[in-house]
């Protein structure tokens, strides 16, 4: 097969980019977006950077893209909600060299906090929607992206799922074209105030109109012939589930989700008694065709709307099919969570919150584990930045002790203006910043305040402390979450004091190469001192599990962090080696 | 020629996803068209993990549907009965015979010991092999997943070479001797099946 490797649909849409001569990329971590900019940033030519936070990193790569080069700006959906501001208004404008936004759906919500479907973004913002069903076609149909692109001045949106992200499968893999940088002409009237806008709104739908006549001609809407009697509209990883189910149907592909080729459509339903419309999370084709006023469709009364499709459900939708179920009616199939590493930082803080028995407001990184049993320590978790902006609304409310727990990378993110703003509205809002030095969750990836970019090279750090007092924020105190004393003692200290207080709990995420370096000294139990009060087993800790004797330390999963033995009233934990 | 599908399960950590990367570089090498898609929550640690490698003359889902499964590889005993209904009737299922008690949220019922007895009852074939004490006794438990490859090894229209160009290509060289070593152990060890 020559040249054929295999690549996640993350590394295709990389790899399409790159051969398209790509030139700057931006984004923000975010699963399962993260691969795209992590494979782009290891290609030379390609000048690519972890930016702040979604709105950021799509302007910058608009900016770019309207100095001339082509450029890329990738996210998850929710991320494309921060940088909905300039997705919504740049269309206006016009894109000047070639600029695709890639966003990663997450149906199922292996890793979100909600099921977006995207799609309908690019219907508001009047942007071309492409959607790839294999790793191949991600190759290609991102090269076709800046093509289109540049052809109608339009940013594109490249929309993913989880499932396409994540699934490997062969790839051809070309070569990369240069593109000449195009000159950025200074036309105000092209790129400013409400008054040139409004001319820009009329020339939008004259453009959107020329889009929809392409849409008839792309070659990524593609029928597949098969039987004359099941007609299936479908795209995306969809489209898999039903060549794998229903081989015999005649199918049309598409590539291209916004605009939709009505006349095409229009034809291909004249044809069938009832055509399936097989699509993920919402009816958005079905519903556009609708509008077109075809009426024979069949698509979310069968095709459930809610989390992931899959061979069994578009089986079950298509015949009615039963789908075998698993085995938890007649054994123990017990539920295995994700839990928080060994030696996990955010541990010794969960544990302090619980005890202190706060309320808690949450953000999103792994700590949001800290919502489990057995801690239970987090309460709300909603978007990025929300744990200070809500803690200092439920201040508001007249909860009087509420903490804040949020990550460094996400409090670069969105949390800094909540911050601010409860300062400068004196709320005593008491933040802890889990700071691991890394953005843990999506995969340890840098950000502005680990000292290193993307692409490896060292990089000025935040300094945390000195930015938290230039903003006003009076009380400030870095802990070891490791010890559970100090920890205790500075959260409350910052839920004491009058002000605004931020507690800096520190230190490395455990799966940092850099923590392979510090000397680890597991502990285990010394059974003849245990009394069996499970106090230890608080600590929710993978590598202290509860065996036929009592607890147990797994030795080769202990981080030696500590904490069962801070926790275990007996002094029964101890180091190994001090027994 | 049909489709292979192979479910890899395992808790986040013991290699479930490195073992269907390996499992999918030595279908390409074969000459296949392969799908190999992982499937795990928000973690990097201690959650159960699931992945999917399909490989024939032509592959669509990356998912295999549910009853087609002809190999379940589990890396621990409880995974492997939460994926067994992938599985088709009289499927093989290749079996770590090691537990990992999970984190207990709500469900306080025992760990179900049984798991694998349970799974023979319902008609599987079920291959076990203590294959953590294995890749211990060869120097890393680590390695457990590799020594499970080397059983379905066994089973599966995948060249020697295939795997051998795989494992030289994939694993890094301070720990391929290890992993040479791993495959073959598993090989060797394939148990019959019942």
């Amino acid at each position: 097969m020559g040249d054929v490797t295999l690549m996640s649909g993350n590394d295709a849409v990389a790899r399409g980019a790159w051969e398209a001569g790509v030139v700057f990329a931006a984004g923000y971590p975010g699963t399962p977006s993260t691969e795209v900019l992590e494979r782009l940033a290891a290609y030379d030519e390609v000048d690519a950077h972890w930016s702040t936070n979604e709105k950021v990193a799509f302007e910058e790569a608009m900016g770019a893209a309207l100095g001339g080069v082509r450029s890329m700006v990738t996210m998850k959906h929710v991320g494309l909600n921060v940088a909905a501001d300039p997705f919504m208004v740049f269309p206006y404008a016009g894109t000047n060299a070639g600029f695709v936004v890639l966003v990663a759906d997450d149906p199922g919500m292996y890793s979100s906090q909600n099921e977006q479907d995207s799609r309908y973004f690019a219907k508001v913002a009047k942007v071309p929607l492409l959607e790839p069903a294999d790793a191949a076609e991600a190759r290609t149909i991102t090269g076709a992206a800046f093509d289109l692109s540049e052809r109608f001045h339009t940013p594109v949106m490249l929309r993913t799922t989880t499932r396409l992200a994540h699934t490997r499968s062969p790839v051809e893999p070309g070569v990369r074209t240069e593109h000449e940088r195009r000159p950025f002409s200074r036309q105000v009237s092209q790129y400013a105030i409400p008054v040139y806008a409004r001319f820009r709104r009329v020339e939008l739908e004259e453009k959107l109109g020329q889009m929809r006549e392409f849409a008839e001609e792309f070659p990524g809407n593609v029928i597949e012939e098969g039987g004359p009697t099941v007609g299936v509209v479908t795209h995306g990883v969809p489209y898999q589930y039903v060549k794998e189910v229903c081989p015999d149907a005649t199918v049309f592909k598409l590539g291209m989700l916004y605009p939709l080729p009505e006349r095409r459509l229009r034809e291909f339903c004249a044809r069938f008694d009832t055509v399936f419309v097989v699509e993920e999370s919402e009816g958005f084709i079905e519903q556009e065709m609708a509008s077109f006023g075809i009426r024979n469709l069949i698509g979310k009364a069968r095709f459930t709307n809610v989390g992931e499709l899959s061979a069994d459900l578009v089986a079950a939708g298509l015949s009615g099919a039963a789908i075998p179920t698993d085995f938890a009616k007649e054994i123990a199939v017990l539920p295995r969570p994700p839990v928080l590493c060994a030696g996990c930082a955010h541990r010794g803080v969960f544990s302090t919150l619980r005890k202190l028995g706060v309320l808690v407001t949450g953000d999103i990184g792994c700590y949001t584990l800290g919502c489990l049993p057995p801690y239970e320590a987090i309460h709300t978790t909603f978007c990025m930045g929300a744990s200070i902006s809500n803690a200092t609304g439920f201040h508001r409310s007249g909860e009087d002790r509420v903490v804040a727990v949020i990550g460094d990378s996400t409090f670069l993110h969105s949390g800094l203006p909540g911050l601010v703003s409860a300062v400068y509205n004196q709320v005593p809002t008491t933040v802890v910043l889990v700071d691991n030095g890394t953005t843990g969750m999506t995969g340890h990836q840098e950000h502005p305040g680990t000292g290193h970019t993307l692409k490896g090279k060292p990089a000025p750090a935040v300094d945390y402390e000195t930015v938290l007092r230039a903003i006003g924020v009076e009380q400030v105190e870095v802990v070891d979450p490791w010890d559970l004393d100090a920890t205790e003692r500075a959260i409350r200290a910052g839920l004491d004091h009058a002000g605004p207080a931020v507690i800096i709990a520190r230190r490395h995420c455990r799966l940092l190469p850099i923590t392979k370096t510090e000397v680890r000294i597991p502990y285990q139990v010394v059974l003849d001192d245990c009394t069996l009060c499970e106090e230890c087993m608080a600590a929710g800790c993978p590598a202290l599990i509860w065996g036929e004797d009592g607890p147990q330390i797994h030795e080769w999963e202990c981080a030696g962090c500590s904490l069962c033995a801070q926790l275990c009233p007996m002094d029964a934990i101890v180091a190994v080696g001090e027994a | 020629m049909r489709v292979t599908n192979v479910v890899i399960a395992g808790v986040g950590g013991q290699g479930a996803v490195l073992a269907s990367e390996l499992l999918a570089l030595a279908a390409i090498a074969a000459g296949h068209d392969v799908k190999q898609g992982e499937f795990h929550g928000v973690a990097q640690r201690g959650g159960a993990v699931f992945s999917h490698v399909r490989f024939g003359e032509r592959v669509h889902s990356p998912m295999a549907p549910r009853g087609q499964v002809d190999f379940l590889v589990a890396l621990e005993k409880l995974e492997a009965l939460r994926y067994a209904h992938f599985v088709k009737p009289g499927g093989i299922v290749i079996a770590n015979d090691y537990k990992i008690e999970p984190v207990r949220v709500g469900d306080q019922r025992p760990y179900p010991d049984d798991a694998l007895d349970f799974l023979k009852t319902k008609g599987f074939q079920v291959m076990a092999l203590e294959a953590t004490q294995v890749a211990l006794d060869l120097g890393d438990h680590r390695a457990a997943n590799v020594v499970l490859l080397g059983v379905l090894s066994r089973s599966i229209d995948i060249p020697q070479e295939a795997w051998e160009q795989t494992l030289e290509d994939r694993i890094p060289e301070r720990h391929r001797d290890l992993n040479r070593r791993a495959f073959a152990a598993g090989r060797e060890a394939a148990p019959a099946g019942g």
